[in-house]
């Protein structure tokens, strides 16, 4: 299939489009660079499977490496908590997008405006609406979406990769994170 | 032009001599209604025009800011376009990108409600043709005082005969006329202009429904108000195939009566299946109680496909527009029956029903037009008993070895996955199904929106729907359920019984679960929710195709929640109105709370009883499975009386959510009508619509939103102990905005005194008073807005 065509094939946004991620590097690159990043992790992040684990330890470990905080959306935070993670804001999706799109909003953690949101887990045409919601209306931040099926309206985006190439990804973008600091939330 | 209440004439003469003779007792009305004697003081806003609501819906607006999520970047409405609006890009005609989603959305809105008052004209020319002008409008006898709640709020007028209803529908007809004129290239360019447009098209959509339920109750003798309204049956397992079996689909049920008379006049009742699929089902069980409803729409292509219905007839609104070919394909006559969906079949409306039935019996047509239900009625039952017994062998199904031939072709390209809606893992159901496991394709039976688009990007063919269906096939034939039928309006005797409890906050909310049935993981979930909220004592109102899905599950002992609940408008009551234009009912249940409870006037006083509703009356709609234009129209018609609704993760195609902001204390002042005083009041209720990504989350929602400013302390505390324990449970947590709704220590539940008032003492939590609370600016300076 098409690197950057839209899972749901009807999809189609319009002229500006997700950049693919090609390799771990450039998601890392992305989240380095960013001063005050929000993970925001849907409900399907507790139930895909990706190798031994589920979606959602590979996203823990991220926010927990990189002291990212979290806002869980559906009845995610559920699998957080059984995860030990209890620092989650809960929120639904579209109000987290409405909030995230405002400059003035100090972000989860009341430390300041988000200037990137990572997100993953959710269903695909909710996050699409979602991030075409942050593409027009949030100029100054960026988006990246790792779930492993292209969003065109993130700022970047795997395209459609299979389970394993997904997996090497995430491991690869966690482990390198993670040297960074061990910050637990 | 004149506006439309000073085109009526009444001329009355008591005695003139003419060249004609005498003329005694003359009375002539043109465009006026007749309860003329009508005492109630009018309001500021009878027929209100586009604008007359403005200051209202910014107030609205202002606290439930739109969040845009466009559904497409480009604008392809005229030949400047296409315009690429991303981000702060205008368009060739300089409009922006938020205003070019509201235009969208109030487009959407003027479709749902030009549909709906379209089918109400249908409606009330029929029910007058049937009944005659001067039938009374009759919604529920002696129970019901304020017959039209909906129209004597927005019009200021007491509809007493159908042709009362005529006048109402000019109104409707000639705002949404100007409401879609608004949508033309160079005109509204103000988002929130817009917005205020899409309010004003959903309530006079809601007027639209209301007509038309309301003609169709009053002359076809349908349930009048009754809790006790029949139970029907509900499910394509309950149809007896060895009969011959017709299907209805649609929402206008005049065919669908001619059938069941004809069928009743010719001593045929018990001789031919009616069956039935959206609204329309439900309106031919209203008629007849031994009409069939096959399920909502979603339904259409495995009833079709099953080869069960030997004819099909339908009307308007929500059919599949294939569905002639899937007729053809299973060698069905099709009848059509509407002007808006002639389907390019020839109009043999004009001929005799022997030549029509000769036609089609004979294959000479594959299907025909008949624009008159009487003959339409005739020529369905004559042709379904023809040619019902050479179709019997058309009702085989596939069988296991058939799927698994069917399924070789298949090239796991996972085409059919990317083009479903709910991402179901149809290649792994296909592999499986090829190596003689069949569980995992019938497993997506429950989960299939029924669209078809599957078998659409299949590049080899292979019927996936119909191979779905087909794995399913012992789970179909025990699809027996049932339903109560829809019982029409609210009485006044209920509304008096818990206008009370609900205003106080004591009966925790009303929750509408409405609409149809694009359900991301399928229709089990709205039935779950609904017996969720019944059991906890909310009141529970439903309606059309979802009204249908909360009737296909039951409990351990074998019951549906129609079984398990009471019909009635009280706490722990599942309420089914009715088919779609029924919703007037529970929008008109909320505004009677204001006029029947607390003595309200509603005559052309939109704005005091929408602030009233807003303020007083806990009420949520879910619209859990919304698809169409006319649900975005009928959930307007609820944001404008300041009604939440929630929608499930397909809503977010809307284009806009509409949510208030929790951390702007400024958003959340009221004017305390008591004091004089402007009061902190907080988010109650937070959102005015809002995607749920799933049924966990939707139900804490629903139960936060439920929650108003003059909730009494009791009434709070009942309201946070559901709101809590729904969180725990499905959340694993106690909200963190707890303090938000605490406004004295006696708001907290009792079996959590401990754990909240924790809370509150690590909060800045003070205790605050509960106001008599109003956002209308006439009695209310504007607030402080310091953020």
């Amino acid at each position: 299939m098409p690197a950057a065509d839209p899972w749901q094939t009807a999809e189609i946004a319009g002229p500006k489009k997700a950049s693919v991620i090609t390799k771990p590097a450039m998601a890392q690159a992305v989240i380095h660079r960013a001063q005050h990043p929000v993970l925001i992790i849907g409900h399907y992040a507790a139930t895909i499977d990706i190798g031994e684990r589920k979606l959602v330890d590979y996203l823990l470990d991220l926010a927990r490496a990189h002291a990212i905080p979290v806002i869980a959306t559906g009845h995610v935070n559920r699998t957080l908590k059984e995860r030990g993670y209890t620092g989650a804001v809960i929120m639904p999706a579209v109000e987290a997008g409405h909030r995230i799109a405002d400059p003035c909003w100090n972000g989860p953690d009341g430390k300041g405006p988000c200037d990137l949101a990572i997100i993953a887990g959710l269903p695909y045409p909710m996050e699409w609406t979602l991030l075409s919601g942050l593409k027009h209306f949030a100029p100054y931040m960026k988006t990246i979406t790792l779930d492993n099926t292209y969003q065109p309206n993130a700022n970047w985006s795997f395209a459609n990769i299979p389970v394993k190439e997904w997996q090497e990804n995430l491991e690869a973008i966690t482990v390198t994170i993670g040297t960074e600091g061990q910050t637990d939330v | 032009m004149l506006p439309l209440t000073e085109k009526k004439i009444a001329l009355t003469i008591k005695e003139m001599e003419s060249g004609l003779g005498r003329i005694r007792d003359l009375s002539i009305s043109i465009g006026k209604l007749s309860a003329a004697d009508w005492t109630e003081p009018e309001g500021p806003t009878p027929y209100p025009s586009l604008t007359a609501l403005r200051t209202w819906d910014r107030t609205l607006l202002s606290r439930y800011q739109p969040f845009y999520m466009p559904f497409c970047d480009l604008c392809c409405l005229c030949t400047y376009g296409k315009c690429d609006l991303t981000g702060t890009k205008k368009g060739a005609c300089g409009i922006t990108m938020p205003a070019q989603q509201s235009r969208t959305v109030l487009l959407s809105a003027c479709i749902g409600a030009a549909t709906h008052t379209s089918h109400a004209r249908e409606l009330v020319t029929y029910a007058i043709k049937k009944a005659g002008r001067d039938c009374p409008i009759n919604p529920g006898g002696n129970a019901i005082g304020v017959e039209a709640p909906i129209i004597r709020l927005v019009c200021g007028e007491k509809p007493e005969i159908l042709a009362d209803l005529e006048t109402v529908l000019d109104y409707c007809e000639s705002q949404i006329t100007a409401l879609l004129a608004v949508t033309h290239t160079g005109q509204e360019g103000d988002p929130l202009d817009f917005e205020s447009k899409v309010l004003h098209a959903g309530m006079i959509d809601h007027v639209g429904m209301e007509v038309a339920d309301l003609a169709q109750i009053s002359a076809l003798g349908y349930p009048k108000a009754d809790p006790d309204a029949p139970l029907v049956a509900l499910g394509m397992g309950t149809v007896d195939t060895t009969k011959p079996v017709i299907l209805v689909i649609g929402h206008n049920v005049p065919p669908s009566v001619a059938i069941i008379d004809y069928l009743h006049n010719e001593n045929l009742s018990d001789h031919v299946e009616v069956t039935g699929i959206c609204c329309t089902s439900i309106d031919a069980t209203r008629y007849s109680p031994r009409a069939k409803i096959i399920g909502p729409m979603s339904w259409q292509l495995r009833y079709i496909r099953s080869g069960i219905p030997d004819v099909i007839v339908v009307d308007e609104q929500c059919i599949r527009t294939d569905a002639l070919a899937e007729a053809e394909a299973i060698h069905a006559p099709f009848i059509a029956t509407s002007e808006k969906n002639c389907l390019g079949l020839p109009d043999r409306t004009n001929d005799t029903a022997d030549a029509i039935v000769t036609d089609l019996v004979g294959g000479k047509l594959a299907g025909v037009l008949i624009l008159d239900p009487e003959k339409a009625g005739e020529v369905a039952v004559r042709v379904a008993r023809t040619v019902a017994p050479a179709r019997k062998n058309v009702r085989a199904s596939t069988d296991p070895a058939t799927i698994r031939e069917q399924v070789t072709a298949c090239t796991q390209c996972r085409l059919c996955q990317r083009a479903c809606p709910n991402d179901l893992k149809i290649p792994q159901g296909m592999k499986a199904a090829g190596a003689g496991e069949l569980s995992l394709l019938a497993g997506l039976y429950e989960t299939c929106v029924g669209c078809g688009r599957c078998e659409q990007a299949c590049t080899k063919k292979i019927p996936v729907h119909s191979l779905i269906v087909a794995a399913a096939a012992e789970r179909i034939k025990n699809e027996k359920f049932v339903i109560r039928t829809g019982r029409g309006a609210i009485q006044d005797i209920e509304i008096r019984n818990v206008g009370g409890p609900i205003v106080l906050g004591e009966i925790p909310g009303v929750i509408g679960f409405v609409g149809c049935a694009n359900y991301a993981n399928g229709g089990k979930e709205v039935a779950e929710m609904s017996v969720e909220f019944a059991k906890r004592r909310y009141i529970v109102c439903t309606s059309g195709c979802t009204a249908m899905s909360i009737g296909m599950y039951r409990d351990e002992e074998g019951k549906t929640p129609y079984e398990q609940f009471p019909g009635s408008f009280s706490a722990g009551g599942i309420v089914n109105v009715g088919s779609c234009v029924a919703n007037a009912h529970i929008a008109g249940a909320t505004i009677k709370i204001a006029s029947v409870f607390a003595r309200r006037n509603l005559r052309g006083n939109y704005a005091e009883i929408a602030d009233y509703v807003h303020n007083r009356v806990g009420a949520v709609g879910v619209a859990w499975g919304a698809m169409s234009q006319k649900a975005a129209a009928i959930a307007a018609g609820f944001w404008r009386l300041g009604i939440p609704v929630v929608v499930g993760p397909h809503g977010t195609k809307y284009r806009r959510m509409l949510l208030g902001r929790a951390d702007h204390d400024a958003d959340w002042y009221v004017h305390d009508q008591r004091t004089g005083e402007d009061v902190y009041a907080g988010p109650a209720p937070e959102h005015l619509f809002v995607a749920a990504e799933t049924k966990e989350e939707a139900m804490v929602l629903v139960a936060k939103l439920c929650m108003r400013p003059n909730d009494t302390t009791r009434g709070r505390a009942m309201k946070l102990t559901h709101y809590i324990d729904l969180s725990q449970r499905n959340l694993g947590t106690i909200p963190d905005d707890i303090p938000r709704y605490v406004r004295t220590t006696a708001d907290i539940p009792v079996t959590l005194k401990g754990e909240i008032t924790r809370i509150l003492a690590q909060s800045d939590w003070k205790e605050r008073p509960i106001p008599d609370p109003t956002l209308l600016s006439r009695d209310k300076p504007s607030p402080p807005k310091e953020r």
